[in-house]
This record gives C-alpha cells, structure tokens and sequence, in this order.
C-alpha cells in the first residue's frame, strides 16, 4: 500500500531498510544464539542519525516525531526484532525527558540521545509492579536537594546498557499512582547497579536487566515535572511509544511474510511449489492483508499523534494490540509453512516467532490495551445522551 | 592531505545487457548505485581525512543523473562533488575518459592523492585509473589493499596480487586503485542524505575544462568494440584416481613430466 511517505521519511525509511538489510540481517541469528548485545549494530545506528529522528532539531534530531521513529523500528525489526528494541528502548527511555524535562534537563540529556552517543532507558516495571504500574516500591525521599532511591526495578530494557535512565520510584507508597515521581538517573551515580541479566525467550540480543538501587543520592534537579506525576508521565510516555511497539510487531511480521513468500515459491512437495497448493497461497493471503491493515492503523496512528491530537491513548492502545496479535499469528503461520524447517533453528522464522510473543506481553500487555480501549469506548458511550 | 575519488555511477545489477546494435551497455530500465568498488575508494577517502585532515572532493563523468551518485557520496560525507556532463563526452572509451577526468583533476589544482576502486562492475576494464595516472604523469599503485603509511610526501601500501600482496613506496602526489579487502565502507547518515539533497553540485562541459576535443567523447576513443562474450571457461580439471596418497601422487609426478612441467 502507498502511504505517499514524504521525501524525508522515505529516505529515513530507505536508510534504516539499508542498515537493516545489509548490516542488521546477516548477523541477527548471531547475536540471538550469544545473547550478546549487539553494540556493533548500535554504533552504526548511531552513526547513521536514525536514534534522533523523532527528536526536535534544536535537540540535535532531525525534528520528526512518532511516525518516523515507527518506520525505522519497522524495518530494523523486519531484520532482527531485538535489535528494534534496543534501538526503540531509548525513545522510550527519551520521550518523557522530551515531554516533561525542564529546558536544561532536555539541553543536558537529548542531544546525547538524538546522536546515539547515550541509550536511554524506561525503569518502571518490579516484581509485583507489572500491570498494576501503581505498585511500585521503589522509594524516593527527599534529603536536602537530593532524593534517596532506594529499591529494584526489573526487566528494563537496555538495562546495563544505557547511560540515561527514567526511573519511576514513589514518595509514599501509600499513595498510589498519586506518589510515583519520575527521575533521570545517570549510570554511575554511586548506589546504582545493575542485577540479574534476564535469559529471555526471545529479543534475546536485547540487554534485559535489573536496577538496583540501594541509597542512590539524585539531585532533586533530576526529577521530572514534580513529586506525584510520576504516573502521568509514564502513561503519556506509553502512548507515544506503544505504537513503536505495534511498529516492532508489524516489521517482524513483515520479515516472516518475506521469507514465507519466497521459500512457498522455492521449496517443492509432489512436484510442485508449494505457493500453488491453494491451502498455502490462502494463508499467506491472509497474513499479508493482516499485516497490511495492522500497518495501516499504526501508520494513522502515529500520523494522528505527530499532527497533534491531544487525547490518543484509546488508538495507541489498538494500534499495539492488533499489531501484536498480528504478528504472533503470522509469524506462527510462517513456521507452520517452512514446516519441520521452520521449527529449526537454521531458518530465521523460529526466531521471529520467539520475537513476536514479546509484543503481546511489554510495554503494558495486550489485556492491559484492552482495558484501556474498552474503558474509553465505554466512557464515551456513556456521555453520549 | 587533499583527496579526489573518481567514482562512476552503475546499473544496479552484475547481469549487464548489452545493445546488440551499438555494443555498449544499456542503462534502460535498470536501478543506478556507485560502483561497488568506488564504495571502497570513497570509504578509504574519509578514513584519510579523519586521520590526516584535508577535504575528500569526488568527481565523476556521466549523463545529467549521475548527479545522484556524487549526492550518495556527499551523504557519506565527501565535501565536495564534480559532475563533468557533456554531449561531447558521449561514447567515451577508457582513454577518452581518463583524459576528461585528468582535465578535472587539473582544473580543480591537483590533488596529494587520488584514490579509484579497482574496476566497474559493468566494464570490467581496470583500466581508467591508472589511464588517468599516466595523464596527469603520477606514479600510480593498483589493486591496493592497505595503506601502511602516509605521510606529506610518500606512502607506502599493499597490492593484491595472487599469491599474496606486494609493500610498494611511491612519493606522493599518486593514484590507487583498492580493492575491497582495503575496508568496510560506512553506512550514510541521514543528516548528510538530507544535506547531500540540497547540495550545489559543480557542473563542468568540455569547454569548461579547456578538452581537446579530439580527445573527448566518441572522437577521442579509439577502442571499437567488435564483439561482447564472456570468455569460454578454462578447461575442467582432472582428479587423479589412485588408493592410495603414493599412488596418487605418483601418477601426478607422471603427468607433470608428460606434459613437460617438470
């Protein structure tokens, strides 16, 4: 489907296509089998400019927002969906910085971000704080012009990694979401380490790890916005950012859909090809209308954000939700038509079967995008007279 | 150090056809990028600057949309870009080619190095850079896989050869061409790929390099090409059967002998 791209994004499309062809693919089943983080593949991102696409130009990105940040974590996950992550980690790690810092913490952290020279990182998440965000127990009390953190977060992505984190922590745990203050924390403030690295099913080239922090001092001037909006800031993060991940999904899907299509036209099975058994040429048919309508929701999607509306939690939640679902059962229909190869760990749908089950679970699980889209569904329902 | 590339814009694929009527490459229908071993002319280029400082200017002849390969240059982070684009220089063999480009380099004052990659993916000839060598009278190193060392008066690198490679000193102002064993050439930023589209490019006729027009073009090429094919393969080795390794090698001292090699 023509999208009508304009010049700039069809050449950041173009350029991130390139890197992901050409640098991305051939090693992807390298790092995946090493579960090493793929720092090759980083620096030339970082070189190529595409970490600040979405980053305003006073900034050091090239100004555009959502929708470009989508279309290179499309194409890089089309290649390898955990090298995608790492790269989409650090706008999501960014976007609250860019969204609520002050103009000297923006002046300090996003050009770093925008250059690739920093991965940045979003620290939310703990053992009994998944869905239920508002959970957390990490704690932030304020001594002087510091604040004491102390506590665990787990599963960051990029954890270990990045230089720049967005740590959510709580000035009073009674207080629910009311508490959860935001905080950049610099790797290497004393009192700052990281935990366990995670072995993951998939995404495994990705750096998944916890943040432990055990009297950690932060200036106060580290904290974003003010003590208790923490959980605005979360949540007005993951709407700019779920429909990266939607973009992930839709690109891994894609990937499958590439290789399924060619290997149907090559692999022969009672003479023939197998694209001209009817059962296969319908399933792929059906993921590539899937995959189409999952990018054309995150594409207008992202377009809605970057244009401006003010309210799109309800369609970066569909956009994520759909996009997922799509890619586990596309890249589940791709295994079932490479067949016993497909199950093998020498063809690369495997893994992209193992990197699409994320997208259904991170960033807030699809159960949790459905409580979201059906409370605003309701909601205005019943507004309505 | 100051550096000229000499680049040249391809048909995006190794299956070139060739125009039965005119027996010269058609263009039609097919995708252009850089010559995959100018990638490596022009990699090396940068490297050179970032080390040694000076500016990487790249310069190429061909129709008007060559343009878009000295842009994809840019974007890689050459400062500067020539397009010598002419009628006149239609239907340029090796020799008429060289000269236009030694014309450029000339005009543009000379360079301490000029760097070309070893052949075209579609002509296959070798033979433009070290042509454009003897024009401009510099001394000239081929098929160069490393550069050991460069300083402002000499350099001292490595030539492919078959057997392994050779350490050639030359004094520099020269000409190389490199082989792709010589580096990994970067990815473009999309800073520069943006820049690069709204870069004034230089344009140069016949006329404004002051060419001796009977030197230029069609005119100026004397190479007549009677017939393309590629050449029928070497004939198919034999194995020599035997149980076993004295045997074998026996009947191979044998043939050796037969066939008066030892």
């Amino acid at each position: 489907m023509n999208y009508f791209l304009t010049e700039e994004q069809q050449m950041i499309r173009d350029l991130a296509r390139k890197i992901a062809e050409e640098k991305v693919a051939p090693r992807a089943a390298e790092f995946d089998e090493a579960e090493e983080f793929p720092w090759d593949l980083i620096k030339i991102l970082a070189e190529s400019g595409l970490f600040g696409v979405w980053v305003p130009e006073e900034y050091g990105g090239l100004g555009g927002g959502v929708f470009e940040q989508c279309l290179v974590v499309e194409e890089l996950s089309r290649a390898c969906g955990a090298v995608a992550v790492s790269y989409a980690a650090s706008a999501l790690g960014g976007f609250p910085i860019l969204l609520f810092g002050t103009g000297e913490q923006k002046r300090k952290c996003m050009p770093d971000i925008a250059s690739g020279a920093k991965l940045a990182a979003f620290a939310l998440t703990e053992p009994d704080a998944g869905s239920d965000a508002s959970n957390i127990r990490t704690t932030a009390k304020r001594d002087g012009d510091h604040y004491i953190l102390n506590g665990t977060k787990q599963w960051i992505t990029n954890g270990g990694e990045a230089e720049i984190y967005t740590v959510i922590a709580t000035i009073d745990p009674s207080r629910g979401a009311r508490g959860m203050t935001a905080f950049i924390v610099e790797k290497g403030t004393p009192g700052f380490e990281f935990g366990k690295k995670e072995k993951k099913m998939g995404i495994r080239a990705s750096a998944t790890r916890e943040l432990i922090f055990q009297d950690c001092r932060v200036p106060a001037a580290n904290m974003l916005e003010r003590e208790g909006k923490g959980f605005i800031v979360a949540m007005r993060t993951f709407d700019r950012t779920r429909p990266g991940v939607a973009a992930q999904a839709v690109g891994i899907a894609q990937g499958a859909l590439d290789r399924v299509a060619k290997y149907a036209t090559e692999r022969v099975q009672f003479g023939k090809r197998i694209a001209e058994f009817q059962a296969i040429e319908h399933m792929i048919a059906d993921m590539a209308t899937q995959v189409e309508a999952a990018r054309a929701l995150v594409y207008a999607t992202a377009r809605m954000i970057d244009a401006g509306e003010r309210d799109f939690s309800r369609e970066a939640s569909m956009a994520k939700v759909f996009a997922s679902d799509v890619a586990m059962r596309v890249t589940t229909d791709a295994v079932q038509i490479f067949g016993g190869y497909g199950y093998m760990r020498d063809y690369p749908v495997e893994k992209m079967m193992r990197d699409a089950k994320i997208t259904q679970i991170y960033e807030g699980t699809n159960q949790i995008q459905r409580s979201i889209i059906g409370s605003a569904v309701i909601k205005q329902a019943m507004r309505r007279p | 150090m100051n550096v000229a590339v000499l680049i040249k814009q391809v048909p995006e694929t190794t299956d070139v056809k060739i125009s039965r009527e005119t027996n010269t490459l058609m263009r039609e229908g097919v995708a252009s990028i850089i010559n995959p071993f100018d990638m490596y002319a022009i990699e090396e280029a940068l490297r050179i600057r970032e080390q040694h400082g000076g500016k990487v200017t790249v310069i190429t002849m061909g129709p008007p949309q060559a343009e878009e390969a000295l842009r994809q240059a840019l974007a890689l982070g050459a400062d500067d870009a020539v397009l010598l684009s002419d009628r006149a220089f239609a239907g340029a063999d090796t020799l008429a080619t060289s000269y236009t480009l030694a014309r450029a380099i000339e005009k543009l004052g000379g360079f301490d190095l000029v760097i070309c990659g070893k052949q075209a993916m579609d002509g296959d000839t070798a033979q433009v850079g070290p042509e454009v060598a003897e024009n401009l009278d510099l001394p000239h190193v081929t098929y160069v896989r490393r550069i050991e060392e460069l300083s402002p008066d000499h350099m001292r690198v490595q030539r492919m050869i078959e057997e392994g490679y050779e350490v050639i000193e030359s004094p520099i102002p020269a000409l190389i061409t490199v082989v792709k064993e010589i580096n990994e050439p970067r990815m473009p930023s999309i800073k520069r790929m943006l820049r690069a589209k709204k870069a004034a490019i230089t344009s140069w006729t016949a006329a404004d390099l002051g060419a001796d027009e009977s030197r230029i073009g069609l005119t100026g090429s004397p190479t007549r090409v009677i017939r393309v094919f590629t050449p029928e393969q070497r004939r198919a080795g034999e194995i020599l059967e035997g149980e076993t390794v004295q045997e074998k090698v026996r009947s191979l001292v044998a043939k050796l002998k037969e066939t008066h090699l030892v």
